[in-house]
């Protein structure tokens, strides 16, 4: 019998260099000029650091510098708190059995994902303007913890429907109350997957402008949306220095999610 | 009860289990006795298991009650009942090492460090396995998996301890091993155990008493003498050790003893229940308690050797009687090249007295 082997299809190469291209080339020629030793972004002049002394130092790094602080620590505060509870989400979930309304519990956690993130930035904003809610950093916040629980779920879930649960049973039948069960031995066993829910939680939040933008109201600004708020007076190479940073950032971040999300099956995690 | 009855380590009353409309366990009702090796002896399937994570607690009853040494257990949740378990998958704690793991349940109990260090350097030389304390539960091998599930469920001094089937993951080496540690484990501590399997020869040669289920009823329990020798039916028979079950008639009956009819022969057979001549039931014959040979005897049966399969210590023969029944028998191979089990050959069965057993269902 002959296995399905896609290289064999006519093309095959081209497509996918035609797509790795489409998706790579604007990345790559944001990482290059952003070592331009000029400041046009078309013509390319040497190689310097200016851009990124520029980010640091410059005119407008005061302005970066706190919108990266915003950025960081609700990005720190959303993924910590989403994480709690995407975990109490996932053990009900997967160690609940089969209640009335499962199906539409999971549902309601992934809502975030599957809904256009327009709708969920304009719906947020007239929710907070409904209740009278003011807009600034809090309300980042808010948004952020909401929408980042179904990203920090999904790993989480994965790893714990790998573990059986005559572990939790074993700890109980060995006098250690539920939460003692859940913090001695089940916690332990799911950290790579609570780790890698966090990680991923954290770049989701660290990273989005959409929602963002609809709720942050005047005067407080992320990274992304000052960023936004440069480009929009005219794209200059500090910019492309700054994003090349967030860009190596986030490969960080991802990647340290992958390998722990990968440690060890749920059996033995050594 | 009176005074003298001691109570019993687990008194079952009616018990019942009912996983939405499939009934898992029936009208459990029976008594465990402290000190004993009890064992729950069935088909995969039969509610072994079920019956086991109702007395540990992770099953709630669905009827009936559960005592443990005279205390209703039913409102108590597991890490509040005195109960331990060997589970099946041992469920070692992956991320602690074997010292840890036996540690566990002695650090949830409040014990000092000082008390926990004593009783695990103390269970670890138990089960021998002082070499390892410091490993984790993936470097090492099943067996000595299963000494540390052992010693972990163990170590708290637990009044009844609950085994579902510990050694079915082991090699036969090993099992065989394990069944005699595990025995004297058991006469050494005087702790209670129920122990599952679905293993006869493992039930047979541990248990004080087995409790013999099948489709969620308990058949029998006893001994395993009792068991084996006098099968309250036709399930228990068939299900412990190997038999020859036959159709068979009862004739005339003399208290115990039973004339019955089988495929146009007769033989007296013992029964314990009310068997009424005419009545219809099952006959069960075990091979080893067949002789077989040449000359006619008193209460003997002529009968031709038909299939003969060589297995080591013994031969088992077919033996067809004129009636057209056929019958297994065993001999034991004392002799290298017995010549009188040639296929075909006419012998003479003879049954040993009260070996074979009239079952009326
Ligand atoms: N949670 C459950 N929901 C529904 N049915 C169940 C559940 N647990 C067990 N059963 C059913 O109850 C019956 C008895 O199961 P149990 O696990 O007690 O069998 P067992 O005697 O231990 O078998 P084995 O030797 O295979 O372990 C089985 O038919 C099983 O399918
Ligand atoms: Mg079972």
């Amino acid at each position: 019998m002959r296995t399905f082997d896609p290289r064999r299809y006519t093309g095959f190469f081209t497509i996918t260099l035609a797509c790795l291209f489409i998706l790579y080339a604007p990345l790559a020629v944001v990482a290059v000029y952003s070592f331009n030793d000029s400041l046009s972004i078309t013509r390319f002049e040497g190689v310097s650091l200016r851009w990124y002394q520029d980010v640091f130092f410059g005119l407008e790094a005061g302005k970066f510098r706190t919108a990266a602080w915003n950025s960081f620590t609700i990005a720190i505060m959303a993924a910590t708190a989403a994480t709690m509870i995407a975990t109490a989400a996932a053990i009900g979930m997967v160690r609940g059995g089969n209640f009335k309304g499962k199906p539409a519990s999971f549902a309601l956690i992934s809502m975030p994902i599957m809904v256009p993130e327009i709708v969920t930035a304009v719906a947020t904003l007239i929710f907070f303007s409904a209740i009278g809610f003011s807009l600034g950093y809090v309300s980042i916040l808010v948004a952020h913890i909401v929408f980042c629980i179904p990203f920090a779920y999904l790993p989480i879930s994965a790893r714990l429907q790998g573990i059986e649960a005559t572990f939790e049973e074993a700890a109980q039948d060995l006098y250690a109350s539920r939460w003692n069960a859940f913090r001695y031995v089940l916690a332990p066993i799911m950290a790579p997957g609570i780790m890698s829910g966090f990680l991923l939680a954290f770049i989701i939040s660290l990273d989005d402008f959409i929602i963002t933008n609809f709720v942050k109201g005047a005067g407080v600004e992320t990274l992304p949306t000052a960023i936004f708020g440069a480009v929009k007076q005219g794209i200059k190479p500090d910019i492309m220095a700054l994003s090349t940073l967030l860009l190596l950032f986030s490969i960080l971040i991802v990647t340290l999610s992958y390998l722990i999300g990968r440690t060890g099956d749920a059996k033995n995690p050594e | 009860m009176t005074n003298q009855t001691p109570i019993a380590a687990v008194a079952l009353r009616s018990v019942g289990k009912d996983f939405g409309d499939f009934t898992a366990l029936k009208d459990v009702t029976f008594d465990i006795g402290d000190n004993e090796f009890f064992t729950l002896l069935g088909p995969s399937g039969c509610g072994k298991t079920t019956l086991l994570r109702m007395i540990a607690g992770f099953e709630a009853t669905t009827a009936g009650t559960i005592h443990l040494f005279g205390d209703e257990i039913e409102t108590l949740p597991p890490d509040k009942r005195p109960v331990n378990t060997v589970f099946q998958n041992y469920a070692l704690f992956p991320h602690m090492n074997v010292a840890e793991n036996i540690g566990f349940g002695l650090k949830m109990l409040g014990w000092s460090k000082a008390d926990i260090d004593a009783r695990v350097a103390e269970m670890i030389q138990m089960v021998q396995l002082g070499q390892f304390v410091h490993r984790k539960p993936s470097q090492m091998s099943g067996g000595q998996q299963q000494r540390v599930a052992l010693a972990r469920a163990m170590a708290p001094k637990p009044k009844v301890l609950l085994l579902d089937e510990p050694l079915s993951a082991l090699d036969l080496k090993l099992r065989q091993e394990m069944r005699a540690e595990l025995k004297s484990l058991q006469r050494e501590t005087g702790i209670t155990f129920i122990f599952v399997t679905h293993d006869q020869e493992e039930a047979l040669s541990m248990s004080d008493r087995i409790a013999v289920m099948s489709a969620g009823e308990v058949q029998q329990i006893g001994t395993p003498e009792d068991v084996y020798e006098h099968p309250a039916n036709r399930f228990v028979a068939d299900f412990i050790g190997e038999t020859n079950l036959l159709e068979a008639e009862a004739g005339t009956v003399d208290g115990q003893s039973v004339m019955c009819q089988f495929g146009g022969s007769s033989i007296s057979a013992t029964t314990t229940g009310a068997v009424a001549p005419g009545q219809k039931g099952w006959l069960s014959i075990r091979p080893e308690r067949l002789t077989i040979g040449t000359a006619l005897g008193e209460g003997s049966i002529p009968a031709r050797i038909g299939q003969t399969v060589y297995l080591g210590t013994d031969t088992q023969v077919m033996a067809h009687l004129e009636g057209g029944a056929t019958l297994g028998a065993r001999m034991q191979n004392t002799l290298a090249g017995a010549d009188r089990l040639t296929e075909g050959a006419d012998i003479h069965l003879t049954v040993a007295p009260g070996a074979a057993r009239f079952l009326v269902e």
